[in-house]
């Protein structure tokens, strides 16, 4: 009996494109949150290069709102597969007051990353920056390329962007630019899922449902830390079950009702979800283009 | 899972997002958040409908203009198959965005305006699906509910359609027609009551029917190389693989194959893909291959079956899209990237200019701005190994890039 090969079509794609950016850069790093798309970049990286290991460290921005799984998580995965990690603080920036925090009921870290970064492509000097954004995910992304060049100051110029024909990426850039890439720009929230699922791939605890203190406010389930999440006394903590869709620091992202303890139940409960995975996020309900305004800074 | 690429053309107003939101709208493909979005920004511009456009229309501007800049990609699924659509706008100085839109698109829905019929961009738009060999091409006569649901506004667009279409190099498309409305939702998903007359398929069966993929059927394998995988750790001391995505055929171990450009002969030793190995790999898959002689290969480098050639040549002749603000300049090098490979290249003759109504222009033309198609012949200082776009798109394609700005130019479709 042959052996036939056949490979999905999404998994091609990507892989295409991590040989590419190897190919085509000289430092590239890939942007790991510990959230289920920048762990199914590994897994893809993984594959692209096997059997060498993947030939590039991973960055992480910390911005110490990061739920405490998620950070567990990314250690043990770096320390398994033997990669160079590089954690950059967004408190260090906050200390030399380079930044300022954002205060108030709906005061969040999210937009002080982005200095963060810039700071650390600028420091290690990366050309090509690897991230799990995709084109479903939200309007702004839609409108990416997967190879979508930044200036020195990291700005994102959407009006005149590249045009992609075909699979050709074109990676030229002067110094002082980067690359930010988007290999699984194609893929949709459910194929991100079924390909964790199929691949039997490694995730957050926090992904499947467990018990976890939590209050109420503007009808979501936010996590109640005090720490890092700001809460009025009048929102009252109650234990409920609940699971995350999507992994971003504990004071944007809310969590949602679920029983699903398996990867199994986590994709029937996507597939017969009738909110966006991004409907979960309060840093893209700031305004309509919130995220657009964000990437134009340099945003992930 | 299967996935349908779809490219979308129409003038501009013609309601190609106000389709792409009815066909998310009507398969229930819109969850909950984002038609909340929806309505909210349709009752703030006073609108007594839904605007689906802003279901597409990601960017602040493209909001604010009610018109699309650039190139969305939407994604839905039925339970049958997985839907990608590049909505592409209709500006006629945005025709860069059509092609780009095309070039990964295994099936084009054209819109066509019932009031307004034929005009001069539908016809570019056919020229270009017709450049680009979209097989398989839907004519969306939108806007029915406009000229009273009419079967002869219909019959007479569709007639001219047809001698449009007649007039095409490309005589192997499938043309269908579709008389619809988006805005109201008339054979989009569901069948019109208002159009008995009409005795096809609505939008959204015709799409289910199509077999995805038939995009390399016949032609040969070609492999050409991204990058060579040296483990260098003790349990692969000698493993060389040259990484890389097959365009065209299959490929098998065993195979005897040729390296270009050094013509060097060997076999198909291993077929690796992660930590597994096969013995046939289809076109389109990402794969590792190891040869059983130590050979020098490198990155674009290409490697075939050694009885199924590619045209090794310094020259190539294609007709290029231009896409950048500047002209195409005679005098200057340009990056000529073939797939992964790149080779400088020189204009040495700009042949015929093919003009907004097809027409072909062949008097001397100094230069190809944005926008502009023509035909083009390059010298270029190594060979690259391609087949003629009619053959095999993948390797019969390429991008120009400009040396002084990295921009990607124009692109090219040998032959």
């Amino acid at each position: 009996m042959k052996r036939k090969l056949n490979i999905n079509p999404l998994e091609s794609e990507s892989i295409y494109i991590f040989r590419e950016v190897v190919a085509q850069f000289e430092k590239p790093v890939l942007l790991f949150s510990g959230g289920k798309d920048s762990i199914t970049l590994v897994r893809l990286a993984q594959k692209a290069f096997y059997p060498a290991k993947i030939p590039f460290p991973l960055l992480h921005i910390d911005t110490g709102h990061n739920f405490p799984e998620t950070i567990e998580f990314r250690d043990k995965l770096a320390k398994e597969l033997g990669l160079e990690l590089i954690v950059r603080q967004v408190q260090d920036n906050i200390d030399q007051g380079k930044v300022k925090e954002e205060t108030g009921r709906y005061a969040s870290r999210n937009m002080l990353q982005t200095e963060t970064l810039l700071d650390a492509i600028e420091e290690y000097g990366f050309d090509a920056c690897i991230g799990g954004a995709r084109r479903d995910e939200e309007k702004a992304r839609a409108k990416e390329r997967i190879f979508s060049v930044r200036d020195d100051f990291g700005q994102w110029d959407e009006k005149n962007q590249r045009p992609e024909v075909f699979d050709m990426l074109n990676g030229k850039i002067e110094l002082g630019q980067n690359v930010r890439v988007f290999p699984i720009s194609n893929w949709t929230e459910l194929d991100v899922w079924q390909y964790i699922k199929t691949e039997d791939i490694e995730i957050p605890s926090i992904y499947f449902a467990h018990e976890r203190k939590t209050f109420i406010r503007d009808g979501m389930i936010w996590t109640a830390n005090d720490v890092v999440v700001f809460r009025e006394e009048s929102e009252a903590v109650t234990t409920r079950q609940v699971r995350f869709r999507t992994v971003g620091d504990m004071s944007c992202t809310a969590a949602v009702i679920s029983g699903a303890t398996t990867i199994a139940k986590v994709v029937e409960e996507i597939q017969a979800s009738t909110i966006s995975e991004r409907g979960a996020r309060i840093d893209d309900k700031r305004s309509e283009g919130a995220m657009e305004q964000r990437k134009k800074q340099g945003y992930f | 899972m299967q996935v349908l690429k779809i490219a979308t053309a129409g003038s501009v107003d013609d309601g190609k997002s106000t389709l792409i939101g009815r066909l998310l709208y009507d398969t229930k493909s819109l969850t909950d958040d984002k038609l909340e979005a929806i309505e909210k920004s349709s009752q703030k511009k006073g609108y007594d409908y839904l605007d689906f456009s802003m279901a597409t229309d990601g960017l602040m501007a493209e909001r604010e203009q009610g018109i699309t800049i650039d190139v969305a990609h939407i994604y839905w699924a039925t339970k049958n198959k997985s839907y990608i659509i590049a909505d592409t706008p209709g500006h006629i100085e945005y025709t860069r965005n059509m092609v780009t839109g095309a070039s990964t698109s295994q099936m084009a829905i054209i819109l066509v305006d019932a009031r307004h019929g034929v005009v001069e961009q539908t016809k570019r738009h056919f020229y270009i699906n017709a450049l680009l060999r979209i097989k398989d091409v839907v004519v969306a006569i939108n806007k029915m509910d406009l000229v009273d649901y009419s079967e002869d506004k219909y019959e007479e667009i569709k007639a001219e359609i047809l001698k449009i279409s007649k007039s095409n190099a490309y005589q192997n498309q499938k043309l269908t027609f579709i008389p619809l409305s988006a805005l109201k939702g008339d054979n989009v998903v569901d069948f019109s009551d208002k159009m008995p007359w009409y005795k096809g398929e609505t939008l959204l069966s015709h799409l289910e029917s199509i077999e995805v993929g038939a995009v390399f059927e016949k032609s040969q394998a070609r492999f050409p190389v991204q990058t060579v995988i040296r483990p260098k750790s003790e349990k692969f001391h000698d493993y060389r693989g040259y990484a890389g995505k097959l365009y065209g055929g299959a490929l098998a171990v065993g195979d005897k194959v040729t390296v270009l450009p050094s013509g060097t002969s060997s076999t198909i030793e291993k077929i690796q893909f992660y930590n597994q190995t096969y013995d046939i790999a289809n076109a389109g898959d990402s794969i590792a291959i190891s040869l059983t002689d130590d050979v020098n290969v490198s990155r674009g480098d290409m490697i075939v079956k050694y009885n199924e050639l590619p045209n090794t040549s310094k020259t190539v002749e294609a007709t290029i899209c231009w896409m950048d603000q500047t002209p195409l300049d005679l005098t200057s090098k340009y990056i000529l990237q073939h797939g992964v490979h790149q080779v400088l290249a020189k204009v040495t003759a700009l042949k015929s200019l093919v003009k907004p109504d097809l027409s072909m222009e062949e008097k001397a033309i100094e230069n190809l701005k944005i926008n502009q198609i023509g035909q083009v012949s390059f010298k270029l200082n190594q060979a690259i190994y391609s087949d003629n776009y009619a053959d095999n798109k993948q390797n019969g394609a390429f991008v120009l890039i400009d040396v002084k700005t990295n921009t990607t130019a124009g692109v090219g479709f040998i032959g």
